[in-house]
């Protein structure tokens, strides 16, 4: 066993919550190591549908949601890199009346809480933001301001800023243990160990797997999200569309291509770290999309893919310290809808770590919730 | 850039439409090699700069050939065969949906 | 057609075509599936619509395939032309388009001999209309009776690049030189490799002529040439390039450029097989036991798309492989498998015998392999440059996955067939670590494009 570096917080997990979180945490002048088992990003973080949506929140994160989009706005200052973020907007949209209700109902819910970033629109104004829908949508909720950026690009800004600002980085690297001596942590990875008074689990799909390791739990169940994409194709539509009852996410990137979602799963295979695409979840999205924008149908489809993400049964993640032992953060389990948070999320946790307290109220997203 | 070695007048011929040209070429030939033969060698504008790209492997594994064919645009024509009748315009750029469909 | 096969066979080359007729000689249900119109694949391509007036030109190696399509034309095999394979997931569903129907069927065994494709030659100027690969002008002889127009350049390293060169002579083509990337000291390092290469001795006897046919036409060959490079605005104009210190330049109409072959893996890639690194030729190419079987069960391989041993040892691998199948599905015993693979397996090796010395005396240039020149489109889809891939291993990334996450490499139509190996290469050279390490472009279905109505008409098989 060799190697031993003293760092002030070793984060585990390289993907955009954990390369956010050492961007904050250098920013505050703390020496970070990120450890990563595959390569940064290379999971949900990289591959997912880009969507930054305020839209349609879990009430309990909307705080989060409405800072990390102030964040979003402003994310070349943080990054030092665009991150291919477009305020496009997002809409969803109501296909009936019973869509529609079930919208205003959402609407006037958000706003009694006081929040004013989601409004209705009729049918007219649906057609005036996408005209694309032709007489397909009988009104919308939308959020303006909301929109969607490039995730590969937004890991790479955040990693490339955090390593500029001094953290360290070891890629292909597997933690094993993690065990306390003499009041520091001390993380195995593979023949070397690491050691700082303070970690930050930010190991997504895995992150019930590094929580273990320091005697917490929390449910966790993986989940293979797939997406589509298609050839480039002239600029046609603005904002990133969802649907209040069918599975229908779809967005036009900057470059042309559409990238198409919408909940549809892949297959993970039986060691759980790879995924593999079922075209029969392809189809029903093909015919959805197909029965939206007609035009569509002679649109090539390049590539399919699908990321591993962790899932908590209230689809709420978990923020916050451990419960077992001081000195141990966790940021893991998004559920799904971590890539807009991830800003705001790194700013929370190093503000704890180095403040002692964050201006959130974190006690939706306790691991211990579930006991 | 291509020529035809040999003349048969008895292979059957059909006609096609290329930008408006009506070239008779005989049955059988692929639609990237029935262009080419026409006096031409490029059969797209590439995606992004827009410049004049041809087809470079003859057996559906580069993509340069993407030409619209009978109003179906992406179409791979070095793996399509000539029909009488045949429509088949150069790509320009990015074309994911045909020209003519409406929105 | 059949909602599930004993055998479903991609691809109607040598390798399939002899799979399919000895598959049903055993009794199995078997179908083959060919993204052609007709039977032969590239080496035998459209050899049942031949011109006769190209017959001497084409030459007997090319008419041998004649039985073998004509054996197939008989079997009782199911058998689609003119079908692309855009999926096969794990369950060894496939799903294939023909006629513009997206369709699935089912195997209890596949056999993958899809071939292999020109390996890609990334130089200044190789996007240019008027530049086309070696290979391509081949198949546009044997299929449309038509050559490239002159002054034609010929580039690169490989038998591949004389065989064109004498069919180009033979049919009057105006040549204007032969730019070799080998020479002497590639002579020099097969030359072990000569004894074994001689019970294979036919194929030196056509290699030889073809040779001499060059030499004693007046065509300029040059030897070990680099800076390889396309003039031209809109379309090719010249190949420069030198040779022996010295600056060259010949004006040309076409440019046929090759580097030799290498396999066709987007299937194998996908179902998850097990591959390895042929360093001596630069490929990958999957893990193959004795009669094509892969590291995946249901899942074998045979002719080039397991490494590049030509049309003859094709022939043989696709009837092992369906000797095989045959045992794996209790058609045959092991007893029977072993008699009949046994006299098999011994052509096999003779004709294998010339392979190493193949392979040593035309070796990939090394400039096509990691383009120096940082103008040098890599990814043709995508635009991007040699610069623009190394700015991107500058700033971290390990493989070509990354880069392609960074750079957008590989995402278009072609899906990085043209520029994976390349960036795989670019990555080992930079790092200098071995291809191995590096790794290769995760193959994401479908691997041809399928249009969004064709997915929403899929034709499901449960």
């Amino acid at each position: 066993m060799s190697g031993e570096r003293t760092f002030d917080t070793i984060v585990v997990g390289g993907g955009l919550q954990g390369c956010s979180v050492a961007l904050h945490l250098a920013r505050e002048g703390q020496r970070v190591l990120i450890i990563e088992r595959d390569s940064c990003g290379q999971h949900a973080s990289g591959v997912n549908a880009g969507g930054l949506r305020r839209l349609n929140r879990l009430v309990e994160e909307i705080p989060l949601s409405i800072a990390a989009q102030e964040m979003w706005h402003d994310i070349e200052n943080l990054t030092g890199s665009d991150c291919g973020f477009r305020p496009t907007g997002q809409v969803r949209i109501a296909g009936n009346t019973e869509d529609l209700e079930s919208l205003e109902a959402r609407a006037q819910k958000v706003q009694a809480l006081g929040y004013q970033h989601e409004e209705m629109i009729s049918a007219e104004g649906l057609r005036r933001l996408v005209p694309a829908i032709g007489n397909r949508g009988v009104g919308a909720l939308i959020c303006r301001g909301d929109g969607f950026a490039d995730p590969a690009l937004t890991c790479l800004a955040f990693r490339l800023r955090a390593e500029a600002l001094g953290a360290s980085i070891r890629q292909g690297v597997a933690v094993t243990r993690i065990e306390q001596q003499s009041g520091d942590w001390r993380v195995y990875a593979q023949d070397q160990y690491f050691s700082a008074p303070v970690i930050v689990n930010c190991a997504g799909a895995w992150g019930d797997r590094i929580a273990a390791m320091v005697g917490d739990s929390s449910p966790l169940q993986k989940e293979a999200l797939a997406l589509m994409v298609t050839a480039r194709t002239p600029h046609f539509i603005d904002p990133v569309i969802g649907h209040a009852s069918r599975k229908l996410s779809f967005k036009q990137m900057a470059n042309g291509t559409l990238v198409i979602g919408g909940a549809l799963k892949a297959v993970l295979t039986e060691r759980q770290d790879d995924t593999l695409i079922d075209f029969r979840q392809m189809k029903e999205s093909a015919e959805t999309v197909c029965s939206f924008f007609p035009f569509l149908d002679s649109l090539p489809v390049v590539r399919c893919w699908a990321g591993i993400e962790g899932m908590t049964p209230d689809r709420l993640p978990i923020i916050g310290p451990g419960k077992k032992s001081a000195g141990v953060f966790h940021a893991y389990g998004f559920s799904a809808h971590g890539y807009q948070l991830a800003p705001i999320v790194g700013k929370v946790i190093a503000d704890i770590i180095c403040k002692g307290s964050a201006a959130f109220d974190l006690d939706a997203f306790r691991i211990d919730r579930f006991n | 850039m291509l020529k035809r070695l040999h003349d048969i007048s008895d292979r059957r011929k059909v006609t096609i439409d290329f930008e408006g040209m009506q070239l008779e070429v005989p049955a059988g030939e692929t639609v990237s090699a029935a262009v080419l033969a026409a006096e031409t060698d490029y059969t797209r504008t590439s995606a992004i700069s827009g410049v004049h790209r041809g087809p470079y492997c003859q057996m559906g594994v580069c993509f340069e050939c993407l030409m619209e064919i009978d109003g179906v645009p992406n179409s791979q024509a070095c793996m399509i065969e000539v029909r009488h009748g045949m429509t088949v315009r150069r790509q320009h750029g990015a074309r994911g949906v045909s020209d003519e469909a409406s929105v | 057609m059949k909602p599930l096969y004993d055998l479903v066979i991609i691809g109607a080359g040598p390798a399939g075509l002899a799979a399919a007729v000895t598959a049903s000689e055993y009794g199995l249900s078997t179908m083959v599936l060919d993204e052609q119109q007709l039977p032969g694949g590239q080496i035998y391509r459209s050899i049942e619509k031949s011109v006769p007036e190209n017959a001497s030109a084409l030459g007997k190696d090319y008419f041998y395939g004649e039985n073998l399509v004509q054996e197939f034309r008989r079997s009782r095999v199911d058998y689609l032309s003119g079908a692309t394979i855009w999926d096969i997931g794990r369950d060894l569903t496939i799903g294939y388009l023909a006629d513009e129907q997206a369709r699935q069927v089912r195997a209890k065994h596949i056999l993958i001999a899809v071939g292999a494709m020109e390996r890609p030659v990334p130089i200044p100027g190789w996007t240019l209309p008027g530049v086309m690969g070696a290979a391509a002008a081949d198949i546009l002889f044997k299929s449309c009776d038509m050559v490239p127009e002159g002054p034609v350049v010929l580039a690169g390293s490989g038998p591949l690049l004389l065989l064109v060169a004498c069919r180009l002579l033979d049919n009057g083509v105006n040549v204007a030189g032969m730019v070799e990337t080998n020479g002497f000291s590639d002579n020099l390092k097969a030359l072990p490799y000569l004894p074994r290469a001689l019970r294979a001795s036919h194929y030196l006897i056509k290699g030889l002529s073809m040779r001499w046919k060059v030499r004693k036409s007046d065509i300029p060959i040059f030897q070990k040439a680099v800076k390889l490079r396309i003039e031209g605005e809109d379309s090719a104009t010249a190949l420069c390039f030198e040779s022996r210190g010295k600056a060259q330049r010949i004006p040309a109409r076409t440019v046929l450029l090759h580097e030799g072959v290498v396999p066709s893996l987007q299937l194998t890639r996908l179902l998850g097989c097990e591959h390895q690194w042929y360093a001596r030729q630069r490929y990958w190419r999957p893990v193959l036991g004795d009669r094509g079987q892969t590291s995946v069960s249901g899942v074998s391989v045979a002719g080039d798309a397991g490494g590049i041993f030509g049309a003859k040892t094709a022939e043989t691998a696709g009837k092992l492989a369906a000797i095989d199948i045959a045992f794996t599905l209790q058609v045959l015993s092991a007893q029977e498998r072993d008699l009949a693979a046994y006299p098999l397996l011994k052509v096999r090796d003779r004709e294998m015998a010339i392979r190493p010395f193949l392979d040593t005396l035309f070796p990939p240039g090394h400039e096509a392999l990691v383009p120096p020149n940082d103008e040098t489109l890599v990814c043709r889809c995508e635009e991007l440059t040699a610069g623009q891939i190394r700015e991107a291993i500058a700033l971290g990334a390990l493989s070509p996955g990354q880069v392609k996450a960074q750079t957008r490499s590989g995402m278009g139509p072609c899906q990085g067939r043209m520029c994976g190996l390349t960036i795989a290469e670019m990555i080992a050279a930079s790092r200098q670590v071995s291809l191995a390490d590096v790794g290769h472009l995760r193959v994401r279905p479908p691997v041809k494009p399928i249009t969004l109505g064709q997915l929403a008409n899929l034709e499901v098989v449960e």
